[in-house]
């Protein structure tokens, strides 16, 4: 049985007079791979600004690591949402590594040779060492990601989260980031909020989806959720939205796929690439 | 020009010129990478507030405007952090209020004998010893900063959110970087003019800005630039007779034209 590393109790966030979340229970345990998917405004990124202890919520409670979010933060590795912004700001990539330093003890001025080994390691870490002294906004988006990653290994967190990592990345570049993240996985628990069901389903162990309450579900059994009647393993979206929008997961297998009209199974997956 | 530097105004000016563009450079460069520009340009216009109160008090001009604009760089601190989605719109009332203000103040001052002039274009062959005191402390002061807080600055700057949790005090630095701006606005106003001071403080970090690669590098190449710009512009005003604040703000606009323009032919 793992350790919980996030607790999540009774917990409900309303911006001013607008309710986010309201009664939220969720247990993320040591090195799970723990995905979060919903709707746009549903409260996912509200989700992850509680754990990091960045919003306060009006009711129930949040134990990181068994303390309150804002006393766990050093053993927190975070990667915020869209790269792509603020590009023209002049910053070498090993000066936005070292950035997951601060706070830390320093010198008086300018960088420790620790600092520096130590950023070069985790820049290595994610294949980017040969990128230390270009200027930030020269990388492409899986690139500058793979940075962001690294800054968030510098402070040797126990949880890695990341919102929504491979957005406005190529499929390749989301591949290697995913396949990155898996083997962060070995040491660490991983947080990661996206839209990218396919890929999310091949590498997390537990989605939960956030759209005001939530409902997690326990997929590390890949096979339950692959169609197994065609000759390439492929994923279906249509079930996959059905099982992750209903509280009854253990009805949806494949022959509910099949019950469904080919009418609403097109519309179904319409809407579903529309809310995408 | 060189039987010019026989004159002690002479030599204030170009003193202060050095002096207010290196602070300018440092500070711009501050001003464009945190997208403060509007905010710095409704700092400035405040602080004509502050003139107009020290003309009908009988204060020190710097010191009216100095408080006024420190006053404005905190309100807006304070209004950003609790509303920032609206700060454009505050910006814009700080910065009317604050003018009106000053027009007021100078209005029902007995024996009206300023030159608004020259504090809405600059009047930098009229710096006294006093004033290159002020310039040469403030820059003492945002050099002392920026070294000592560079890496808290430049976390804040590039992403402050991330600053945030790896325990920086993001409201601390980022109310720093305003007051700084204000007080820079202040003495770059004796330079060009409250009007012409948002020029100053971007065009030169613009240029620097594509040529750099670490903040850093961005704001000593942009201290270096605006010190360029002002004393080319201040050799023109000198021998055609010329407003020396637009004249400097001129050189500067021609000095990026023919930079954009280098940079197109390159490509």
């Amino acid at each position: 049985m793992s350790r919980p590393v996030i607790e999540i109790k009774n917990l409900s966030f309303a911006y001013e007079d607008q309710l986010v979340l309201e009664d939220i229970n969720l247990t993320v345990e040591e090195r799970d791979f723990f995905a979060i998917i919903g709707p746009n405004g549903g409260g996912k990124s509200t989700l992850l600004k509680l754990i990091l202890g960045l919003l306060t919520p009006q009711q129930g409670e949040i134990r990181v690591l068994g303390k309150p979010p804002q006393k766990s933060r050093d053993k927190i590795g975070y990667v915020p949402q869209n790269t792509n912004i603020n590009t023209d700001f002049p910053i070498k990539v090993i000066e936005v590594v070292l950035m997951g330093h601060v706070g830390e003890r320093k010198p008086l001025f300018g960088y420790g040779k620790d600092e520096i080994a130590c950023a070069m390691g985790v820049l290595a870490q994610v294949g980017m060492e040969k990128f230390a002294n270009e200027k930030i906004g020269s990388l492409s988006g899986g690139q500058r990601q793979r940075v962001m990653i690294a800054r968030a290994l510098c402070a040797h967190p126990r949880i890695l989260i990341l919102d929504e990592p491979t957005a406005s990345i190529d499929p390749q570049g989301q591949k290697e980031i995913y396949e990155l993240l898996e083997q962060l996985n070995q040491t660490m628990t991983i947080l990661v909020v996206s839209h990218d069901l396919s890929i999310i389903l091949k590498y997390a162990n537990k989605v939960a989806h956030v759209n005001h309450s939530v409902v997690v579900h326990d997929i590390s059994d890949k096979s339950k959720i692959f169609h197994t009647h065609s000759d390439t393993e492929h994923l279906c979206e249509i079930e996959l939205l059905q099982m992750l929008g209903n509280e009854s997961c253990d009805t949806c297998t494949s022959q509910k796929d099949d019950q469904l009209t080919p009418d609403i199974k097109s519309k179904n997956t319409k809407e579903w690439r529309e809310n995408r | 020009m060189i039987e010019a530097l026989q004159f002690s105004f002479m030599q204030h000016a170009i003193i202060a010129g050095i002096l207010v563009s290196l602070a300018a450079g440092i500070i711009g460069s501050l001003i464009v990478v945190n997208r403060m520009v509007f905010l710095a340009g409704g700092i400035a216009h405040t602080s004509y507030g502050g003139i107009g109160l020290a003309v009908f008090l009988g204060l020190p001009i710097f010191l009216g405007a100095s408080l006024f604009a420190v006053g404005a760089a905190l309100l807006i601190a304070l209004l950003t952090h609790r509303n920032r989605h609206r700060i454009d719109t505050f910006i814009g009332l700080i910065w009317a209020v604050g003018m009106a203000i000053g027009v007021i103040f100078v209005d029902l001052t007995p024996g009206y004998n300023v030159d608004l002039m020259s504090y809405l274009f600059g009047s930098i062959l009229a710096v006294t010893t006093q004033d290159l005191y002020f310039m040469g402390g403030l820059l003492a002061i945002i050099l002392f900063v920026v070294v000592f807080w560079y890496r808290q600055i430049l976390a804040v700057s590039y992403d402050s959110e991330y600053a945030q949790l790896r325990g920086i005090n993001t409201r601390f630095f980022y109310t720093l970087i305003l007051i700084l701006s204000a007080l820079t606005v202040v003495i770059a106003i004796k330079v060009v003019g409250l009007i012409l001071v948002i020029a100053m403080l971007t065009i030169p970090v613009y240029i620097a800005e594509k040529l750099s690669n670490s903040l850093f590098g961005m704001m000593f190449l942009s201290g270096a630039i605006a010190t360029l710009f002002t004393l080319t512009g201040l050799w023109f005003s000198y021998t055609f007779d010329l407003t020396s604040g637009a004249s400097i703000i001129l050189v500067s606009a021609a000095g990026l034209g023919l930079f954009l323009l280098a940079n197109r032919l390159k490509s």
